[in-house]
């Protein structure tokens, strides 16, 4: 293990600010303080944080209509963002992208996206830009988006232009309420991406060390090579596929095993207290921090100015 | 200025803009061709010769020769010119939109809006379109009406060499997404081009024959059947007000509108099927704000509401054509206001 007890603080606080984010989200969102559709990341913050704790603002992602998770992984500002939910023109994309359309290119965030599949395509050309810079480009998919054609001519097109882009699925077992088993074809997602002609990666999801560990290996694969790569996380989702949905396709009892057993946040505490690289009061610093930014977000973001009518016509290359 | 024909404008202003700037990149369908083929890199130069020696020029890492895939070709532009390049995509034929219709309608032309204006993305997407050809259904459509009604797009439909030169120099250095549609039947046609460096502003139509009696409006090969028509109407003493509205998006709502309040006579001449088409919204336009002005019905001439067919005589009979315009407009000419 060779992260600095600063890195490690960094890694837990990304994490744990996903995952407040996301509780308070679907709490607000039950009260009915927030418009539109919301999907939750809860349950994989090991796979956004650990990929993106590689990254620089010039290594490029591309994320899901899943996206919260990759944005703060990111250094998406998270304020902003809420603000951005609640549909403020304080917002990060002035209250006009929502939940679903959360981008900041400065810091190399391309977007989370409403379309299934749409980003890998994107991905693939910030790959071009990202082999002039000596950077990656990464497409988060969930394993419903790894169905997609777009994915397929990307996977395609990347291995053919020779270009840095890693695809990263995150296999929470679900795409919208559909098991991964009946969906997915063949044997495996992995066992479709090598057919293009990549090197895959696999890693446990939940285990923030696995996954940072198997991202190194394949950022520095594909720097050194120039070629792209596949990685499969496999990983959980606490909440349902859209805020609301009452995941009447889960198994009994599947959703509390999987929070006893294969939560990522405990994985990650239990690791760092038992190798003494942490004390658990460490950990409880950054979580009280993190609560009281989220509270401060959730504040700000319902006091935030709204948007006026004539806001409407910002932005737009021709108005009519 | 020197003579050329469109394809050769084309070629030339990418170039000199490849040449500008490093960060433009081209990618697209066979634009190189030959690779992983025994004849070799630069055997075909593009299908349309709309690239032909780009690659030995500038190499593979900026003249990208990519597998038949529609999608990933726009998504490739679109994600490069997030981050910084000049990206021109090359769409074959401009019928295979519907294959990348989702990287063109929700991706690319949304950024900018739905991130909140910080984000540009300046790419070019050049689609060769029309009918002519007999090359039926699937590769003769003309696709402007759609994408000029999606709101993030600007639509260019050049009918000239240099109109050519000036609006893709302008596409090119625009930071917003640009279609540029060429007309498959106008690559040969031959005209001025001005030398050095030429650009036109978007959204300014171009006066082609000044009348008193009936408002032409038309773009790319429609421009020259309005023209032929309208040689024939002055011996029958017409007088053809032909506006070349050059891009559909932004649209020179200026010039029509003034031109429409002088003739009072309006012909719209459109390749398209005639229902929620461009041809109907430039009617509702000049309905809306010119009726006053209006002394007959605006008349229209379209394709029917058909796909494009294929024999010679079926094709003809699709395309609108001088006699057709003629017609339209004497037919206007006759008309008596109540």
């Amino acid at each position: 293990m060779q992260l600095s007890r600063e890195a490690l603080l960094q890694a837990y606080r990304q994490m744990k600010t996903i995952r407040e984010f996301e509780n308070r989200l679907h709490d607000e969102i039950a009260l009915g303080e927030i418009a539109g559709f919301t999907h939750l990341y809860a349950g994989q913050e090991a796979c956004a944080v650990g990929v993106c704790e590689h990254l620089g603002p010039t290594d490029y992602i591309i994320s899901t209509h899943r996206g919260h998770g990759h944005c703060i992984a990111k250094g998406c500002d998270v304020v902003a963002m809420m603000k951005e939910i609640y549909g403020s023109r304080e917002g990060l994309c002035k209250g006009r992208g929502g939940s679903m359309h959360i981008a900041d290119v400065n810091v190399g965030m391309l977007g989370a996206n409403g379309i299934v599949g749409a980003g890998a395509p994107i991905a693939v050309g910030a790959g071009i830009s990202a082999k002039s810079k000596g950077t990656v480009s990464i497409a988060f998919s969930g394993d419903g988006a790894c169905n997609q054609g777009t994915t397929f001519e990307a996977m395609n097109m990347a291995v053919v232009l020779k270009v840095p882009v890693i695809f990263v699925y995150e296999n929470n077992h679900y795409s919208e309420h559909t098991g991964v088993a009946y969906a997915v074809g063949a044997e495996s997602i992995l066992d479709r991406a090598g057919a293009f002609g990549m090197k895959t990666f696999k890693s446990d999801g939940i285990d923030f060390f696995a996954v940072y560990e198997t991202m190194r290996e394949v950022i520095e694969y594909c720097k050194s090579t120039n070629l792209p790569a596949a990685v499969e996380l496999d990983t959980e989702r606490y909440f349902g596929h859209f805020e609301g949905d009452p995941q009447r396709y889960r198994g009994p009892g599947e959703l509390d095993r999987i929070r006893e057993e294969r939560d990522c946040l405990k994985v990650f505490r239990e690791r760092v207290t038992e190798a003494k690289l942490l004390e658990g009061t460490d950990i409880d610093a950054v979580d009280a921090e993190v609560v009281a930014l989220i509270e401060r977000a959730v504040a700000e973001a319902k006091t935030a100015e709204k948007p006026k009518p004539e806001h409407v016509l910002e932005d737009v290359y021709i108005s009519y | 200025m020197a003579i050329k024909m469109i394809r050769e404008a084309i070629l030339e202003t990418i170039d000199a803009e490849m040449a500008r700037d490093e960060n433009v990149i081209m990618l697209g369908e066979d634009i190189v061709g030959g690779n992983g083929a025994p004849g070799g890199p630069e055997a075909i130069g593009g299908i349309w010769s709309t690239s032909t020696g780009l690659w030995a020029k500038y190499g593979g890492e900026r003249v990208i020769d990519t597998p038949i895939s529609e999608s990933a070709i726009i998504g490739a532009a679109a994600g490069a010119s997030l981050t910084g390049k000049r990206a021109i995509a090359e769409i074959m034929f401009a019928d295979f939109i519907g294959v990348c219709m989702d990287q063109i309608w929700n991706q690319v032309a949304k950024f900018r809006y739905m991130f909140g204006g910080k984000s540009t993305c300046p790419i070019v997407i050049r689609m060769v379109y029309g009918a002519g050809f007999n090359a039926a259904a699937q590769h003769s459509q003309s696709i402007h009406g759609f994408v000029t009604a999606m709101p993030g797009l600007k639509v260019v439909m050049p009918s000239t060499p240099a109109d050519a030169k000036g609006l893709l120099t302008q596409a090119i250095r625009d930071d917003d997404p640009v279609i540029f549609l060429e007309h498959k039947a106008l690559y040969a046609i031959k005209g001025e081009v001005p030398d050095g460096e030429y650009l036109l502003p978007f959204g300014h139509a171009r006066q082609v024959t000044q009348g008193d009696d009936v408002t032409i409006l038309a773009t790319g090969m429609m421009v020259g059947f309005a023209e032929k028509a309208a040689k024939q109407l002055a011996e029958d003493g017409i007088g053809c007000d032909i506006l070349d509205l050059r891009t559909t998006s932004p649209l020179d709502e200026e010039a029509i509108l003034d031109s429409v309040e002088r003739t009072g006579r309006l012909l719209i001449v459109d390749e398209s099927p005639p229902r929620c088409s461009f041809a109907t919204d430039l009617a509702a336009i000049a309905a809306n704000k010119a009726f006053a002005s209006l002394r007959a019905p605006i008349e229209m001439v379209t394709g029917p509401h058909t796909p494009v067919p294929f024999a010679r005589e079926l094709e003809s009979a699709y395309l609108p054509s001088p006699d057709k315009i003629v017609a339209a407009a004497s037919k206007l000419m006759s008309y008596r206001q109540g």
